[in-house]
């Protein structure tokens, strides 16, 4: 089972993985919508967002839509190539069995 | 493995939904579909089809175009309110905001074809080419619908395709331009609508 090594720890949470699915497909993704797409909490969404920051798979930048406030992500270039390389792990280890 | 299956499940689910929009019921393509065959209904019982052919007469223009643009007005009208009702309802009982980025792109890519369409329309209109609009308005919404489908259910993509293609045929056939509107925005969108409806809403009930 040396398989299961390679698994990304830092994607082991199903709202981490959503988060990178979100930011795969799209260039910038707001917090609140992530907030509504993944139904999370405020705490729960911006733990989950600290620690991919982190990991340096996603940045963030701050914007104002009229006068509010809001923080827009993305996902970097290392988080894309992570998340590639998590899912063709995934295939690997569903094929293998 | 199981487990490895539902992550990938939920990848792509969530891939998907935060791209495109999925709030779009069937039901509002049968409501749609059912103003436009009521407005072409009442056309038809208002105007003699030979009228249609007629319109370089200026006499029969002047009665027959305002006519026939309140009744396309109208259509346009009940067409959007039924059809926003359902879709709302839809996104609601999906836990959704129908106000969100994937419906703003959804409504962007549209408006752009459709506006240019109208704008287009209206000049044809202005020439006095007034048949051509029947075609014309067929053909632009079909390239809105396709443009439009990257960021909805695929399926917008035929309708979008059998819209232009009727539009094409109605432009070689300029007598039957009432019927094929009828055909275009009536029966091709009550068809879509069961399409989806069956496909998509019914299992989510």
């Amino acid at each position: 089972m040396n398989l299961l090594q390679n698994f990304n720890k830092a994607f082991e949470s199903k709202a981490r993985l959503g988060i990178m699915s979100v930011l795969m497909v799209n260039d910038m993704v707001s917090f609140n919508s992530l907030k509504e797409l993944l139904s999370l909490t405020d705490g729960n969404l911006a733990t989950h967002l600290r620690a991919l920051e982190e990991a340096n798979y996603i940045s963030f930048r701050k914007e104002f839509i009229g006068r509010k406030p809001s923080t827009v992500y993305s996902v970097t270039i290392d988080g894309k190539k992570a998340f590639n390389d998590h899912l063709n792990e995934l295939e690997k280890f569903i094929r293998g069995t | 493995m199981n487990e490895h299956l539902e992550q990938l499940k939920e990848i792509r689910s969530m891939m998907e939904r935060s791209s495109k929009f999925l709030s779009l019921s069937g039901l509002s393509g049968i409501s749609a579909g059912i103003c436009a065959l009521l407005g072409a209904w009442y056309a038809h019982q208002k105007i003699h089809i030979e009228a249609l052919y007629l319109l370089f007469d200026p006499q029969v223009r002047s009665e027959i175009v305002p006519f026939l643009m309140l009744d396309a007005a109208a259509v346009l009208v009940g067409a959007l309110v039924t059809g926003a009702f359902f879709t709302i309802r839809k996104a609601k009982r999906q836990g959704l905001n129908v106000w969100n980025p994937t419906s703003k792109r959804l409504l962007m890519s549209m408006l752009v074809p459709l506006l240019v369409g109208g704008v287009f329309c209206i000049g044809l209109l202005y020439h006095g080419f007034f048949w051509l609009c029947f075609p014309g308005t067929l053909v632009f919404y079909g390239i809105a619908l396709i443009n439009a489908s990257k960021y909805t259910v695929n399926d917008t993509f035929y309708l979008g395709i059998g819209e232009i293609i009727l539009g094409i045929v109605a432009l070689f056939l300029a007598r039957w331009n009432l019927v094929f509107w009828a055909v275009g925005f009536g029966v091709l969108h009550i068809i879509y609508g069961m399409v989806m409806y069956f496909k998509y809403d019914r299992k989510q009930l």
